[in-house]
């Protein structure tokens, strides 16, 4: 083990520890540490700040994974005044943390790169970096953009209302003629306070804040949270409810990967895979409405297990669909594979570098995709995947085809997982009553979503409320991978490099 | 004068047919039922009861562009024969007067659509011009061998010459001509694999960016105005194609209409059983239009 992990505590996925447990370091050490350790292979979970007992400064906390010892490494270190040394130009994926304390605590990374305000909301202190004044009206996507300068040079503004169904967000190219030099992606239109709104949890209202998070997303951010409920109040789901959570979240991944695969054949025009990917996505979601009556899952999973048991003649039922969707699925989505004009769209566009992936800190299929095996289920497992293995889905290429065909690679693995699941699930109780919070304690919770690592951080007080509750969603690790993946690309190709990114808007604006 | 009014009623009345019948043929092939085959008619119609809204920078080029399209393409309409009559208007050299109609329904799109000053239409126009350059050559080499197996430089005894006068010596120009200009059909009619037409991405659209401003009775027009250009362009390929069908006496009849019918299928079939190509490949696939019909009027002069 090397030298820089004895400057944190560590701790495992679904963890808590006391509070005073975390080192406080002094700044310098802490973004040293926070360097030696990614260099060292871990990757930056969570960088977030917090209020600090000490008087006018805030605490800044590192959450990073250590995959290959299976740990987390937490730290923290105080910040006084308004400024502090930026740690980006050293350590590129701090960048969009380091926007975001500077826009919710008023503190100037000095020396950072691309300061911009990452939801375009008001600081929570009485700072503000960029000087704006109370009055002030603040917008999404207003203010100074990278920009091109020359003869054919042109900007195109994309959103923030789109065409299709989908969240708003607002991209803007600078091209050369059909070729894109930069794109910049400005985000929160979404943006609804969840984290604000969390502080002096949890309460009745908690959970449901929590499955709203990111809308397609509801069971892994719900797992997340009520991970940290159960290490929070020291103890554990049943059994029996850990592999329900453990089928509702392949269901949930298995619903996402199908709608993208169909939706990658929509927009290069290939209309059977489309038809059918969309109606079998229509179908998968069905079946988590046949555990807990709601085709997202909310509901189902609750701290301590599962709000809803399922029965055997229930469990019956979801292995006659999940045989008949195995089938359908597997029809339309080879056809796609063997349709040489639709995957000749696929190969080689939106490519990202594995060294890329490693120093922006992609998780999920992105990260996958170029090679990297990272993959929450097997490196930090908790839960059903201490017990049951998932395959590591990967591929070499890190382009729209490796991103697509990984989510193939994963659909079939869910459904093997789960028809598994279902086979053995536990006797018992689905759910056991959860104690209130402990005081002053710090835990951590990661859960491997369908677009990758979601992480929830909650920090209690003395009666056990939370002073801090801090939600990673994979999106706010991938927006930068989907502007770098468009470098050198043609602007044509970007709905079919932003589909097989397939990021969450909500989940980043929070 | 009968046929002429034929000629003219069949130009007006048919062409929102086609569409509705790729649509039907494409829902067919996605396992849906998919609109009725008379959409296009409803949907024109609809359009045109609207109100329309003017964006404050756009000047009369903006309403002109449309009207004018549909125009040029009426009259270019006039001048293809539709099965065994001939054409309503036809003189020496209205070939020229033919191609470069579709060029003025060209300029006038992509005027009306820099016209909006929006970066989704300047793109669109851009693509527009620059594939139309390399789908334009290619018509006229498929010109060019017509032209020289009838003898004539009018349309109409051109393209009643595959059929009238088919001898084995023009085989294989005309087989050629006939790939290239199916392939021009597709792209000039903004179909998969060139455009696809039922996109909602911006930044992937060809012929749709250009019209995106366009609403009410100025979009009815765009609509009506691109399935006539269809038609048209169908007609032309329809009449080289009958140099290879059985009975093509009796197929130059009023069956004709029918094998118009199944030229939607078949462009509704290509739709369904492949994916667009990539922005920086359309061009490999109309200059093969243009080698196509160039080498067919080699293999012809040789």
């Amino acid at each position: 083990m090397s030298t820089f992990s004895t400057d944190f505590v560590r701790l495992t996925n679904g963890q808590s520890v006391a509070l005073d447990s975390v080192p406080v370091l002094d700044l310098e050490r802490f973004h040293a540490s926070i360097v030696a350790g990614v260099r060292g292979g871990c990757r930056v979970s969570a960088l977030f700040g917090a209020a600090s007992p000490q008087p006018d400064a805030t605490r800044l906390y590192a959450v990073l994974a250590d995959d290959d010892q299976n740990l987390l490494l937490a730290a923290a270190a105080d910040v006084t005044g308004d400024a502090y040394p930026s740690l980006t130009r050293q350590c590129a994926q701090v960048h969009m943390f380091e926007r975001e304390i500077a826009e919710q605590f008023g503190l100037r990374p000095e020396g950072h790169p691309w300061l911009k305000p990452v939801r375009y909301r008001r600081s929570w202190t009485d700072r503000d970096v960029w000087q704006r004044s109370a009055d002030e009206t603040i917008l999404p996507a207003v203010g100074d953009f990278y920009r091109v300068d020359g003869e054919q040079v042109h900007e195109v503004a994309v959103g923030p209302v789109h065409a299709g169904v989908i969240e708003p967000g607002h991209f803007r190219f600078q091209c050369y003629g059909e070729t894109v030099f930069h794109l910049e992606i400005a985000l929160g239109y979404q943006h609804r306070g969840i984290e604000e709104t969390l502080l002096g949890g949890p309460d009745a209202r908690t959970i449901h804040l929590i499955e709203t998070l990111a809308g397609d997303t509801s069971v892994a951010h719900a797992t997340a949270y009520c991970q940290v409920s159960e290490a929070l109040a020291g103890c554990a789901a049943t059994a029996r409810g850990q592999a329900l959570r453990g089928i509702a979240l392949e269901l949930e991944r298995m619903a996402t990967h199908i709608g993208d695969i169909g939706a990658l054949s929509g927009d290069v025009a290939y209309l059977p895979t489309a038809s059918f990917c969309g109606r079998i996505r229509g179908d998968v979601l069905n079946m988590t409405a046949l555990l807990c009556g709601s085709r997202f899952g909310r509901g189902l999973v609750r701290p301590g297990g599962v709000g809803f048991d399922a029965d055997a003649e229930r469990m019956a039922e979801l292995r006659r669909r999940l045989d008949a969707c195995e089938k359908d699925a597997r029809v339309a989505i080879e056809l796609l594979w063997r349709t040489s004009s639709a995957v000749v769209r696929f190969e080689e566009v939106g490519a990202v570098p594995r060294a890329i992936a490693v120093e922006l800190g992609l998780v999920g299929p992105a990260a996958r995709a170029t090679g990297l095996a990272r993959d929450i289920r097997r490196d930090q497992p908790s839960g059903i995947f201490n017990t049951a293995q998932i395959p590591v889905a990967t591929c070499k290429t890190g382009d729209v085809y490796a991103r697509a065909y990984v989510r193939w690679l994963e659909i079939q693995h869910a459904i093997a997982f789960i028809r598994e699941q279902i086979n053995a699930l536990p006797e018992g109780a689905a759910r056991t009553p959860v104690t209130a919070c402990v005081s002053e304690r710090f835990a951590v919770a990661l859960v491997e979503g369908l677009r990758g690592e979601v992480c929830h951080v909650a920090v209690t007080d003395a009666s056990g409320r939370f002073t801090r509750y801090k939600v990673v969603d994979a999106s706010f690790h991938n927006w930068p991978g989907l502007a770098y993946a468009l470098r050198d690309e043609e602007i044509s190709d970007f709905p079919i490099c932003n589909k097989s990114f397939n990021l969450s808007y909500c989940g980043h604006d929070l | 004068m009968l046929e002429t009014l034929i000629h003219i009623a069949v130009l007006l009345l048919l062409p929102p047919l086609l569409p509705g019948v790729i649509a039907k043929t494409k829902a067919w092939f996605a396992g849906r039922t998919g609109p009725s085959v008379f959409q296009p008619y409803y949907d024109i119609v609809k359009c045109l009861q609207r109100s329309w809204v003017l964006s404050e920078t756009t000047t009369w080029i903006f309403w002109a562009g449309p009207i004018i399209t549909l125009a040029a393409t009426l009259l270019a309409g006039l001048m293809v024969p539709l099965g065994r009559a001939a054409a309503p208007i036809a003189f020496t050299g209205d070939l020229i007067l033919f191609a470069y109609l579709f060029a003025l329904a060209r300029f006038f799109t992509t005027s009306a659509a820099l016209d909006t000053g929006s970066a989704f239409e300047g793109m669109g126009a851009a693509r527009e011009v620059t594939f139309g350059c390399l789908s334009e050559p290619a018509l006229f080499f498929a010109f060019m061998v017509l032209a020289k197996i009838s003898g004539t430089l009018s349309l109409t005894p051109m393209l009643h010459a595959p059929a009238t006068a088919f001898a084995a010596g023009i085989t294989a120009p005309l087989m050629l001509i006939l790939i290239g200009l199916f392939i021009v059909l597709l792209a000039e009619t903004c179909r998969v694999p060139v455009d696809d037409p039922n996109t909602h991405l911006e930044l992937t659209m060809i012929h749709e960016a250009m019209i995106l401003d366009h609403s009410g009775p100025l979009y009815g027009i765009i609509l009506y105005g691109s399935a006539m250009k269809m038609l048209v362009l169908g007609s032309m390929v329809l009449q080289v194609l009958l140099a290879f069908l059985p009975e093509r006496e009796m197929l130059r009849g009023p069956l004709f209409l029918v094998l118009l019918v199944l030229l939607a299928v078949v462009i509704g079939i290509v739709e369904s059983v492949m994916a667009r190509l990539k922005m920086l490949h359309v061009p490999y696939l109309l200059i093969s239009a243009l080698l196509f019909c160039s080498f067919a009027f080699i293999l012809l002069i040789r």
